[in-house]
């Protein structure tokens, strides 16, 4: 569920395809920047309609998904 | 010019604060005005900008050194402006002391109000600015900053730390189309110059002290800038050079 919002919006942002983006995709494959996946992350909680703090550094999507779902 | 744009000006109740809100709600912009304890007259500057301009502006009490309380005061302008355009960090304020005797409470306040105030805002600002897909961020500093001042220990660091954070700024977030500049005021005609004898004015190159307008100026200048970013704009006179 997160992971497909998750994907949607990298999709959105990379001009690519959904299918790309898997659980071990790396952002920097994907070609989005550490302020990237801060951008990204601002747009999440608009859409999650919560507020998420990333402390660690995350690198793939499977991470960060699972870093939203212990919140 | 500025039309729909929101702006945040800190220490907007007084002095160059107080002129540079009014030169952007001149052009256009809506006002968020952040004050210290001066209610009343960030109140007057409000009324006169809602009259004079027709724009939206609303008086913040926030204390600009804490952390927590310029997050919630952020969150209230979102909620009640909109969003945020443009951020001039502008609150500041001085402990002029010889090094020799300066305690640490004046040296950390003042750095807390100038350098933390900016980052605070900053901080809190930059999340509104990526989801608006661009900002402006203006952060006024000092010639002081720039040359150091004997006595101003604390407020040229500060000022100088200020510097840094601006150039910083404006690398991080270019690629966002958020840009950040300072600008670097000499001596202008303040409350907090009030104390200043003219015959200081004589060492200006131009014989003068500046107004608040003149800084107003220039930061309206910086905002229709857009290609430049991570500049440091002397207004003093020539003080500087
Ligand atoms: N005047 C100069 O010659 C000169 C030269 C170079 C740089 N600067 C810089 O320009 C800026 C404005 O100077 P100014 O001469 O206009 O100063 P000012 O007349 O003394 O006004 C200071 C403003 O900052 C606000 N403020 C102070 N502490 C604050 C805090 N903790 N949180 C929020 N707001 C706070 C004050 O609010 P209240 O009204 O509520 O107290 C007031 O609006 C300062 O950063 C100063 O360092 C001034």
């Amino acid at each position: 569920m997160i992971f497909k919002t998750v994907a949607e919006l990298i999709a959105e942002r990379t001009d690519c395809d959904v299918s790309v983006v898997t659980p071990e995709s790396k952002f920097s494959d994907l070609g989005i920047d550490s302020l990237d996946t801060v951008e990204l992350l601002m747009n999440l909680e608009d859409k999650l309609g919560k507020e998420i703090q990333l402390e660690s550094k995350v690198e793939t999507v499977g991470e960060l998904v699972a870093f939203i779902e212990t919140l | 010019m500025l039309t729909g744009k929101i702006a945040i000006v800190t220490g907007g109740s007084r002095g160059i604060g107080k002129a540079v809100a009014r030169k952007l709600a001149s052009l256009g912009a809506d006002l968020a005005v952040i004050y210290a304890g001066n209610q009343a007259a960030a109140e007057v500057v409000c009324s006169d900008i809602i009259s004079e301009f027709g724009v939206r502006a609303i008086p913040y009490r926030c204390n600009v050194a804490d952390f927590t309380e310029t997050k919630s005061t952020v969150e209230q302008i979102k909620g009640e402006l909109g969003g945020v355009d443009i951020l001039i960090n502008n609150a500041g304020i001085t402990k002029d002391k010889l090094l020799a005797v300066m305690s640490e409470a004046d040296y950390d306040e003042v750095l807390d109000v100038n350098l933390k105030g900016a980052f605070n805002m900053i901080r809190h600002c930059t999340g509104i600015f990526l989801r608006r897909k661009g900002g402006c961020i203006i952060n006024i500093s000092s010639v002081s900053g720039l040359m150091g001042n004997a006595g101003q220990a604390n407020y040229s660091a500060s000022k100088a730390g200020m510097i840094g954070l601006t150039k910083s700024a404006a690398r991080e977030l270019a690629s966002k189309s958020i840009r950040c500049n300072a600008i670097a005021p000499g001596f202008i005609a303040t409350d907090m110059t009030n104390e200043i004898n003219s015959p200081l004015a004589e060492s200006i190159p131009l014989k003068r002290f500046g107004r608040p307008e003149d800084v107003a100026e220039a930061a309206a200048y910086l905002i229709s800038a857009e290609y430049i970013t991570g500049e440091v704009l002397r207004v003093d006179g020539g003080l500087g050079i």
